[in-house]
């Protein structure tokens, strides 16, 4: 009925390759960036924007990195949280050494780090793949564990072997430290993920996305098509973990406020590739569905236990989050395999022709 | 449409959230919220913890009716000893009021010491957390009473000097220090390589990580090669029975095992037979002999008014709880002493905590004669840096096997001083201590 795009005509390449050719999906997307820009930070709750948009934001941006590594060009990589790791203690160590230079650029930049030692550990990509890769990035997973707890530099030698986050300003407002309200640290990182998902979008669409997807789907027959393998490989690396770089650099400035070692381990980098697989391989805003699963999921549940008042302990509702997630994961995965995007793109498909679906 | 579904999700969590807001503690209560974890790797440590606390409160609740007749409003948050989920906890508990929180794991302490002056809401890290909190003049809202895991090094080492003689006889020798490698375990290496080149001896490392803590069968291959004189535990949650059972299988002599106060009966029983002569510190009686345990038993675990085994009572831990329960209702009523309200808030308790005095006659009054030591803490000293004693494992229970060791004022003392001086250099534009220091009451 509304979603309909009879009578929407194009009369030019270039609008009939737009990203969202549709208008109403246009309209959709306006209205979404107007809640999440203007409505939330004004009406939402405290505890809404730093408990569940906060993180969902960040872990966003981690399986959106995630997915241009494993969705996109098909390299399964189990270093998430370990190349997260590198963008926290990067910008950690920048904005330690250069205190004068703004945290939000040191955090842009701090993905920088995160991507050279993406290149890195991405090397043997070029000789294996598949599992025998995932093995290889689990040795990139390992040794930045083990570089984060044994190296006293990274935390400036601080006796308990954590980042303490110092106060920092943006014109005069604190975005990071006890200070920065909620509401400044969600706008602060709600910019920065649409920035870099409008720019992932723009990669994944153009040339480079293509190349991706092509080593993806086929690398010998890339090759063959004139596609530098190694070249191409080895941007998905620098490129993913730029992104995890600058979600775990944002992790710890605007949403932990210090952190040990601990939470960049091999736990963080499987949470992240439960998102980008229950989400969609290779789709960005199934990156946003999964992270709102996995991640949301559990807290809506738990305040929904509270907010019914059921007379169960705190024990027990874990307990039967877990469950219910779990069941919900498996429930979603039978039914559609390809992950959550695929199963809204059907949804939009099907929105299409409804009510007269024949 | 990229953010379009998890704006929508969120705005289904804001509607559900919105509909049913959390209620507000009832004005008539003070909100005490319990930060535990009965769930996860760290449960088998954290479910003793949540019971001792939750009972000595829930026993106030029942008996007396709360603390100078306002009810407290207790509520668990469940953390999994999940740095994520605490501070979600925190944000969930924060507009609530909370009068204290005791996030129960030095990872939540860490992000919750700069939050605690702005939030106005003090943090309890009972010996554990950051050990150059204990400076009040720095940390004003944040307590680590009764020690620090400093003042527990120097506890261990002066207890093994005395049974070798004199700390000098230890040179030569080599010591063995194993502990959970993250923050908690790594704060006393300093201190204990300071005591080493003082002392003449050979410190080893063995660091255990917190996903190998069930799995250190290399640590203690390297144990049997190095064959310490003594070897120290700086673990938590599943890495201490694992540690024991190694011990045990390696033969090591357990009477030269010393761990820091936090092993329970169940991480030593689980080693079986050769376990005996393990020693830990701690700072309060285990067992049920004290008229306060009695009446927890009465009004509430005997009326099921909580999940507690009631096997677990009188087990150390479960008493840890106990005693850290105590610490909070003392200051609730100190705060309510010194302020004449009868429902506090986080900076009465502030100032409750800061003149906190449990001396000998109160501990008699509150049924726990005997329990443990005097606690007084003061502005300047957030912690007291009390004595503890040392503890063996006799094989069905723990016996006192010391007198009281006092810690050495003279190393830890200037440790804490520069630690919170560089705490205050590397947060630039930390806070100077506003809060007024108020007279002992």
């Amino acid at each position: 009925m509304l979603y309909r795009e009879a009578g929407q005509f194009k009369t030019t390449y270039i609008a009939d390759q737009a990203i969202f050719p549709i208008r109403q999906d246009r309209i959709g997307l306006a209205l979404i960036l107007l809640i999440a820009f203007v409505v939330l930070p004004l009406t939402a709750s405290d505890f809404f924007l730093s408990v569940v948009m906060v993180p969902l934001l960040i872990f966003s941006l981690a399986a959106i990195g995630l997915n241009i590594l494993t969705g996109y060009t098909g390299l399964l990589s189990l270093g998430t949280g370990g190349f997260m790791g590198v963008g926290a203690f990067a910008c950690y160590k920048l904005t330690s050494l250069v205190p004068e230079v703004n945290i939000v650029i040191w955090i842009l930049v701090s993905g920088l780090f995160a991507s050279g030692v993406g290149i890195l550990f991405g090397l043997p990509s070029l000789r294996i793949k598949g599992f025998y890769l995932a093995v290889a990035t689990l040795s990139a997973q390992f040794f930045l564990d083990w570089a984060f707890v044994r190296l006293p530099w990274l935390v400036n030698y601080n006796v308990s072997g954590a980042i303490e986050v110092p106060t920092r300003t943006l014109l005069g407002i604190p975005v990071t430290g006890p200070n920065a309200t909620p509401q400044v640290r969600y706008l602060v990182i709600l910019c920065v993920v649409t920035l870099l998902t409008w720019f992932a979008s723009n990669l994944v669409h153009g040339r480079i996305g293509r190349s991706w997807m092509a080593v993806r789907d086929m690398d010998l027959a890339a090759e063959l098509m004139g596609i530098r393998l190694y070249r191409t490989k080895l941007l998905a690396f620098a490129v993913s973990s730029y992104f995890c770089g600058v979600a775990g650099a944002l992790m710890v400035f605007l949403w932990y406020g210090s952190a040990e070692p601990g939470v960049f381990g091999i736990d963080q980098s499987f949470f992240i590739l439960f998102m980008v697989i229950i989400g969609g391989l290779g789709s960005l805003i199934g990156s946003f569905f999964g992270a709102a699963l996995i991640y949301g999921l559990p807290i809506i549940l738990r305040s929904f236990v509270n907010a019914v008042g059921l007379e169960i302990t705190p024990a027990t509702v874990e307990h039967l989050t877990f469950m219910t997630v779990g069941a919900l994961i498996v429930f979603f995965l039978i039914i559609e395999p390809a992950g959550l995007a695929r199963l809204w793109q059907i949804a939009k498909q099907k929105l299409r022709v409804w009510p007269f679906p024949y | 449409m990229r953010l379009r579904t998890s704006v929508l999700a969120g705005a289904l969590v804001a509607a559900t959230l919105g509909v049913t807001a959390l209620p507000a503690a009832a004005q008539d209560s003070i909100y005490v919220p319990l930060f535990t974890y009965r769930t996860g790797p760290f449960s088998g440590s954290g479910i003793f913890i949540a019971e001792g606390m939750h009972d000595y409160l829930e026993m106030l609740n029942q008996r007396d009716g709360g603390i100078g007749g306002v009810k407290l409003a207790i509520e668990e948050c469940e953390t999994g000893y999940d740095t994520k989920k605490g501070l979600e906890c925190y944000e969930a508990v924060k507009d609530k009021k909370p009068v204290m929180v005791n996030p129960w794991s030095t990872g939540i302490t860490l992000p919750l010491i700069p939050r605690a002056a702005v939030d106005k809401i003090p943090v309890l890290s009972m010996a554990y957390g950051l050990s150059a909190s204990a400076i009040g003049d720095t940390f004003p809202w944040i307590f680590n009473p009764p020690a620090t895991y400093w003042d527990g090094l120097s506890m261990i080492l002066s207890y093994i000097g005395n049974k070798e003689g004199g700390l000098d006889k230890l040179k030569g020798k080599t010591l063995g220090y194993i502990y959970l490698d993250a923050g908690f375990g790594k704060e006393p290496i300093p201190m204990f390589e300071q005591f080493a080149k003082d002392y003449g001896f050979t410190l080893k490392l063995y660091p255990v990580a917190a996903t190998e803590m069930q799995n250190q069968s290399s640590q203690w291959l390297n144990v049997r090669r190095d064959r310490p004189s003594y070897m120290v535990m700086y673990g938590w949650g599943a890495l201490n029975p694992t540690a024991i059972k190694e011990a045990v299988k390696i033969n090591y002599p357990m009477d030269k095992f010393i761990s820091i106060w936090w092993p329970g009966e169940e991480d030593v029983r689980s080693a079986g037979e050769g376990a005996k002569g393990f020693k830990e510190l701690n700072w309060h009686a285990v067992g049920t002999n004290f008229p306060a345990l009695q009446d927890i038993k009465k009004y509430v675990t005997d009326k099921n008014l909580t999940q507690t085994d009631k096997n677990h009572l009188g087990e150390v831990l479960y008493n840890r709880g106990v005693y850290n329960s105590m610490l909070i209702a003392e200051a609730i009523r100190n705060a309510q002493k010194i302020t004449g309200k009868k429902v506090v808030t986080g900076e009465d308790v502030r100032r409750g905590l800061e003149t906190l005095d449990v001396d000998k006659a109160r501990l008699k009054e509150i049924g726990l004669d005997g329990f443990t030591d005097p606690v007084k803490l003061t502005c300047a000293d957030h912690n007291g840096h009390f004595p503890a004693f040392m503890q063996e494992w006799d094989g069905t229970k723990w016996v006192k096997v010391s007198e009281p060791i006092k810690p050495m004022m003279d190393k830890v003392g200037p440790l804490l001083s520069s630690a919170a001086k560089e705490y205050v250099e590397k947060n630039t534009g930390w806070p100077k201590r506003t809060e007024a220091c108020d007279k002992a009451s």
